[in-house]
C-alpha cells in the first residue's frame, strides 16, 4: 500500500538538484546569542559545509534540546525541531526511525546532552542509529546563567558551587566510547577548517556521529579553552590527531606521543633518543586505542587530542529495523487488516 | 455415555486461585478462548500478583482467574464465583470470601499439608474442621492423579508440578461439557517443536476430563447454551490486544506507518509485545531506554509523518508529562494510552484503578488541554483506540486513551467490525510552499497545517517556546501569548462538534442518572438494568468521551432529580461534573485495586432512591 509519506518522497525527488551557498541556509530570524559567543562559528561553519552534502535542504532536519546552543535550529534554513531539555537524541531517533531517508542532526550542549540528557546519548549512540550529534562544550551552563555543567572543572567557583565544584568531571568523548559509539570526534569552535573537516566526516559517517566542539562561553566562562585555541599556546597543548599518522604536535613539531604498555606519554623528538617511528600510531578504527585517546583528557602532562578518535562501521538501527521488517513481509506477506481480525478462533451467531 | 445428570444453566461464574506459579492465568484463558469459541457471552477479570513467582504458598502469592459466562448477556466477571477451584490452602482462604453460599469448591488436596496450612495462617484444616459446611466441597488429589498420569514418561517432579493445572482444567471442561479441541490445537502450536511436553499435557487434560467422567466425586455436569448476541463474526479479545489493533486500524484508514515508542510497564507491556509482532504490517516498535524517550521518539515519528503513539500506566505518565506539554505547543498528532493501574508512586502495579482522570484532563504545566477518550469495556479498547488516533490527526493533537488494568487484561467477545464501517481517518500533507505558514490554522478545525520533512519549500522550525499566532516564530508578546492560549483551548473545545451526543440507556428523563466513564460500564449496567427490571426510575450514561464532554451532556444531566457517579478513585469524573455543570451529583467510590461488583452500585442506587 502506498502511504502519505510516500508522496512526500515522490514530491522530494522530483525537486531540482540542489546548488546551494551557505547563504541559502541561514534563516530570517535573528540570531540571539551573546556578541562574541562560541556559537556563531560554529554556525557559521555549519551554513558553510551543507552545500557540499549534496543533501536537498528539505530533507535535513535539525533537532535539539534546551540551551544556548539549542538555539541553533532557529538559524538553520531547513527542517528544525527545539525540543525539551535533554530530550533531542530522542526525538532525532523518532524522526530517524521513521524517515531513513532524511539527514538528522541534532545539536546539544554539556547539559542539556550530558546531564539531563545523558540515558538518551548512550542509548542513541549504543543503537547506532543514523543521527549526527553536535555537543557543544563550554563547560558551563549558559541559559541558566552560569551554574557548573558535568563538564566544568573539579573546584569550579559557580553561583551553585560557591565553595568549588566536588563533582568529578565527565569527558565527553570518553563517555561515548563507553556507550559503545562508532565515530567520536573533538574539534574546535576557533578552529574553523578542523571544524569543516570533522562535521564533514560526521555528515558521511553511517551510523550515530558524535562530534564535541569546544566553544567558548565568553559570559560565564570565558577562556576555557584559550590555551588549547590560542595562537601561543595550541601548538604544545593539542595534538591534532589524524588516521595513519604518528602524535606528533609543538611549535617546532618535536613532540610526540608514545605508549609506554598503555599509557600515554610525551617523548622528545628533539634530543635523538625517540624518532617518529617511535610514536603511537592513529588508527581511527581501533576501540582500544580511543579509550586512550579519550582518556588524555584532562591530564595536565599530556597534551588535548582533537579530531576524529573513533570512526567504525556497524549496522545501524534503523537499517536493521528495515531488515527486520522486509524478511517479516516476505515470510508473511504484506499485512492485510481485514485477515488479521478474522485470524485464529472465531465464531458465527446468526 | 455418561450416566450422571445434566443440568441447564444460564450463566455461571468460576474463579480458578492457585501460587503464581500455578498456570492459573493459563488456565483461565484456555478456559475462556474455548467457551467464546461455543458462543457463550463471557466476561473475565484476572487477578495475580505483582510478584512474578512469589512464594510458593503464601497468601500474598495467589493469582487468580475468573470468568462469568452465559447464554444470556454478560457485563461483568461476576460479583461473586458460584464455582472456585482451589490448588492450594492460600488460594482457598484467598478467594472463599467470593464464593456464593451453597457454591463448589474443587480443592487440590495436595496442597493443604501441613506446610500449606501454616503459611496461609490456617490454624486447622479447613477441610477438616467443618468451616466449609455451607459449600459442597470435592477433593481430589491433583498432584498424584497428574503424577499417575505421566508416570511412564520419565519426565521431571517438576514438570510434572507444573502440569497440574491441565488437570484441573480438564476437569472443569468436563464439568461445564466444553471440547478439549481448541485447548489441544493450541499446545500442538505452543509445543510444536516439543513433542514430549506436548503430549503430556494432552495426556493430562485427558485425564483430568476422563476423571470427572468415571468418578463418584462429581454427581452432575452442566450445559451452558450459547448466547444470543447480535448476529456477525465473533472472536474473543483482551483491552490490551484491541487497544493495539486499534491503533494500527488507524494507521492503515489515515495510510500512515504507525510508530510505538513505549517502555515496559504493567500492565500496558502487552500493548508493546502485541505490535511488536506485527513488522509485516509495517509496524514500527521501539522499546525506548526510558517512558521519557517512549513518548519523545513517538513525537519525533509525528513530527516526521507517521501515527506516533505510546503506551504506558501509573509512573509512566507522569514522566510523559513534560513532553505532553511538547506535543501540545508543537501541534503534533500523537496518542498516549495509559492503562490505568492502583497509585499513587508504584502503587498496586497489577490491580485497576481509574485514578488518573484528574491527571489526564489536568495534569500539565501551563494551560495545555489535552483532548481524553476511555474505553468502557475489553473490546471497545479498539474504538477508544481508534477514536484517540482520529481526532489527534484531524485536530493535530496529543490524546490521551484511558483503558484500566481491568479492561486491559480482562476479555470478552468482540463483534469483528466491518473495516468499511470504520470512521474516516484521512489526514493530508501540506504541500504547497505559496504563503506557507506553519501555524495558519484551518477554519473549522483550527488545526494547523502538517508539513513534514522531505517536502520542499516547506522548510520550517517548530519547538517548546510560545509562538506567533500564524507565523510560528518565537513571541512573547503578552496579546499574543493569551491569544494563543486561548486558541488551543477552542481548537479542543471544538472537538465537541465532531463527537457523539451524550446517549442515556434507559429513559433520558427520571429520578436518577447513573454516570460513569471507563471499566465501570458493565457493573453499572448491571445494576442499573435490575432496578429498571423492578420497574425504578434510573437510567445510565456513560461517557466516552471526557474532555471534551459531549455537547449535549448539561442538558441531559439536567432531566435527573439525582446523579450517582460511581469511579475506582476518590472522586474524580464526579469533581469535574459538579464544578462545570453545577449538579449536585454524588459519588460512589471504591478504591481497592478491584473492579465494582454489581450489587455494590445496586445497594447504593436502592439506597439513593429511597429520598424520592
Amino acid at each position: 500500500m502506498s502511504t502519505l509519506v510516500d508522496q512526500i518522497k515522490q514530491l522530494s525527488s522530483n525537486a531540482d538538484a540542489p546548488k546551494y551557498t551557505s547563504k541559502d541556509f541561514a534563516t530570517d530570524q535573528d540570531v540571539r546569542w551573546c556578541p562574541g559567543c562560541g556559537d556563531y562559528s560554529i554556525l557559521a561553519q555549519a551554513q558553510r559545509i551543507m552545500p557540499d552534502l549534496g543533501i536537498p535542504k528539505h530533507q535535513i532536519v535539525f533537532v535539539s534540546g534546551i540551551g544556548c546552543s539549542s538555539r541553533f535550529p532557529y538559524y538553520m534554513e531547513t527542517y528544525g525541531f527545539h525540543s525539551i531539555h535533554g530530550r533531542a537524541t530522542a526525538i532525532a531517533s523518532g524522526v530517524k526511525l521513521a524517515r531513513p531517508d532524511l539527514s538528522v542532526w541534532v545539536v546539544t550542549g554539556d547539559g542539556d546532552g550530558m546531564s539531563i540528557g545523558g540515558n538518551h546519548l548512550i542509548h542513541l549512540l549504543r543503537r547506532n542509529i543514523d543521527v549526527n550529534v553536535l555537543l557543544f562544550n563550554n563547560q558551563i551552563y549558559g541559559l541558566t546563567k552560569g551554574q557548573y555543567s558535568p563538564t566544568s572543572e573539579l573546584g569550579k567557583i559557580t553561583k551553585s558551587t560557591p565553595h568549588g565544584s566536588i563533582h568529578y568531571t565527565s569527558i565527553p568523548g570518553a563517555f561515548a566510547v563507553g556507550a559503545s559509539a562508532t565515530f567520536v570526534a573533538r574539534t574546535l569552535a576557533r578552529d574553523p577548517k578542523h571544524l569543516q573537516s570533522v562535521l564533514k566526516r560526521a555528515a558521511e559517517h553511517m551510523g550515530t556521529s558524535f562530534v564535541e566542539v569546544y566553544q567558548n562561553c565568553n559570559v560565564f566562562n570565558d577562556g576555557a579553552f584559550f590555551q588549547f585555541t590560542e595562537k601561543d599556546t595550541k601548538d604544545d597543548t593539542v595534538v591534532f590527531i589524524e588516521h595513519g599518522k604518528p602524535l606528533i604536535f609543538g611549535k617546532q613539531r618535536d613532540k610526540g606521543i608514545r605508549l609506554n604498555g598503555f599509557t600515554p606519554e610525551v617523548v622528545s623528538l628533539a634530543d635523538g633518543k625517540y624518532s617518529a617511528n617511535d610514536l603511537l600510531v592513529h588508527n581511527e578504527q581501533d576501540t582500544t586505542l580511543s579509550v586512550i585517546l579519550a582518556d588524555m583528557t584532562y591530564k595536565s602532562h599530556l597534551p588535548r587530542p582533537v579530531g576524529i578518535f573513533l570512526s567504525i562501521e556497524r549496522p545501524s538501527y534503523e537499517a536493521e529495523m528495515a531488515r527486520q521488517i522486509e524478511v517479516a513481509i516476505q515470510k508473511r506477506g504484506e499485512g492485510d487488516f481485514s485477515k488479521l481480525l478474522h485470524s485464529g478462533d472465531t465464531w458465527e451467531i446468526s | 455415555m455418561s450416566a450422571k445428570h445434566t443440568h441447564n444453566i444460564d450463566e455461571v461464574t468460576i474463579r480458578f486461585a492457585g501460587d503464581s506459579g500455578d498456570g492459573m492465568q493459563l488456565t483461565g484463558t484456555q478456559f475462556t478462548n474455548t467457551t467464546a469459541i461455543l458462543g457463550n457471552d463471557l466476561s473475565t477479570l484476572p487477578d495475580y500478583p505483582a510478584e512474578i513467582r512469589a512464594p510458593q504458598g503464601t497468601l500474598f502469592g495467589v493469582s487468580g482467574f475468573q470468568i462469568h459466562f452465559g447464554s444470556t448477556e454478560i457485563h461483568t466477571p461476576g460479583d461473586t464465583c458460584d464455582v472456585l477451584v482451589a490448588m492450594n490452602a492460600a488460594a482457598l482462604k484467598v478467594n472463599l470470601h467470593s464464593l456464593i453460599d451453597g457454591g463448589s469448591i474443587i480443592v487440590n488436596t495436595d496442597g493443604f499439608n501441613d506446610k500449606n496450612l501454616k503459611l496461609s495462617g490456617y490454624e486447622a484444616n479447613p477441610l477438616r474442621d467443618g468451616s466449609l459446611e455451607k459449600y459442597r466441597v470435592y477433593e481430589v488429589d491433583i498432584t498424584k492423579l497428574t503424577t499417575a498420569a505421566l508416570q511412564d514418561l520419565n519426565l521431571s517432579s517438576k514438570f510434572v508440578d507444573r502440569s497440574k493445572n491441565f488437570f484441573a482444567l480438564g476437569m472443569m471442561y468436563w464439568m461445564y461439557n466444553r471440547p478439549l479441541e481448541p485447548t489441544i490445537a493450541w499446545l500442538g502450536e505452543k509445543f510444536g517443536n516439543k513433542p514430549d511436553i506436548r503430549e503430556a499435557n494432552i495426556r493430562v487434560l485427558k485425564a483430568g476430563w476422563n476423571f470427572g467422567e468415571t468418578t463418584e466425586i462429581f454427581k452432575a455436569r452442566y450445559e451452558v447454551a450459547p448466547a444470543k448476541l447480535k448476529p456477525g463474526t465473533y472472536r474473543n479479545i483482551t483491552g490490551n490486544q484491541a487497544t493495539a489493533w486499534g491503533l494500527m486500524a488507524a494507521a492503515h484508514q489515515a495510510k500512515l506507518d504507525l510508530f510505538l515508542g513505549s517502555y515496559p510497564i504493567t500492565p500496558a507491556s502487552e500493548i508493546l509485545h502485541e505490535l511488536s509482532y506485527y513488522k509485516h504490517f509495517r509496524v514500527k516498535t521501539f522499546q525506548a531506554e526510558d517512558e521519557i524517550a517512549g513518548i519523545t521518539s513517538a513525537i519525533g515519528a509525528s513530527f516526521a509523518g507517521a501515527l506516533g503513539t505510546t503506551t504506558t500506566s501509573g509512573p509512566g505518565v507522569a514522566l510523559k508529562t513534560e513532553a505532553l506539554g511538547l506535543a501540545v505547543m508543537v501541534e503534533l498528532p500523537l496518542v498516549v494510552v495509559n492503562v490505568q493501574r492502583g497509585g499513587p508512586s508504584t502503587g498496586l502495579p497489577t490491580k485497576t484503578e481509574q485514578a488518573d482522570l484528574l491527571q489526564a484532563l489536568y495534569g500539565r504545566n501551563g494551560e495545555a488541554p489535552i483532548p481524553v477518550v476511555a474505553a468502557a469495556t475489553p473490546s471497545d479498547c479498539f474504538a477508544a483506540a481508534f477514536e484517540a488516533s482520529r481526532i489527534a490527526l484531524k485536530y493535530m493533537t496529543p490524546v490521551i486513551c484511558l483503558t484500566d488494568g481491568y479492561l486491559g487484561n480482562g476479555s470478552e467477545p468482540w463483534l469483528i467490525p466491518d473495516m468499511n464501517s470504520l470512521p474516516d481517518i484521512a489526514p493530508t500533507f501540506h504541500t504547497n510552499p505559496d504563503n506557507f505558514l506553519p501555524y495558519e490554522r484551518d477554519e473549522l478545525t483550527l488545526s494547523r497545517p502538517w508539513a513534514i520533512p522531505g517536502t520542499p519549500g516547506l522548510e520550517h522550525r517548530i519547538g517548546g517556546l510560545e509562538k506567533q499566532h500564524r507565523t510560528g516564530n518565537i513571541n512573547y508578546e503578552p496579546a499574543n501569548h493569551e491569544f494563543m492560549i486561548k486558541m488551543r483551548a477552542e481548537k479542543i473545545e471544538r472537538i465537541a462538534n465532531d463527537i457523539p451526543l451524550a446517549e442515556v440507556e434507559g429513559d433520558p428523563k427520571g429520578t436518577l442518572l447513573v454516570v460513569g466513564w471507563g471499566g465501570t460500564y458493565g457493573a453499572i449496567k448491571s445494576a442499573v438494568m435490575r432496578h429498571r427490571a423492578a420497574g425504578h426510575s434510573v437510567s445510565q450514561l456513560h461517557l466516552k468521551h471526557l474532555n471534551p464532554f459531549p455537547k449535549n451532556l448539561g442538558e441531559v444531566l439536567s432531566q435527573f432529580k439525582a446523579i450517582l457517579v460511581p469511579e475506582i478513585n476518590n472522586g474524580q469524573l464526579v469533581k469535574v461534573l459538579r464544578s462545570k455543570y453545577l449538579v449536585p451529583a454524588i459519588g460512589l467510590n471504591k478504591i481497592q485495586g478491584l473492579p465494582f461488583r454489581s450489587v455494590e452500585i445496586e445497594l447504593k442506587i436502592e439506597e439513593m432512591l429511597k429520598n424520592y
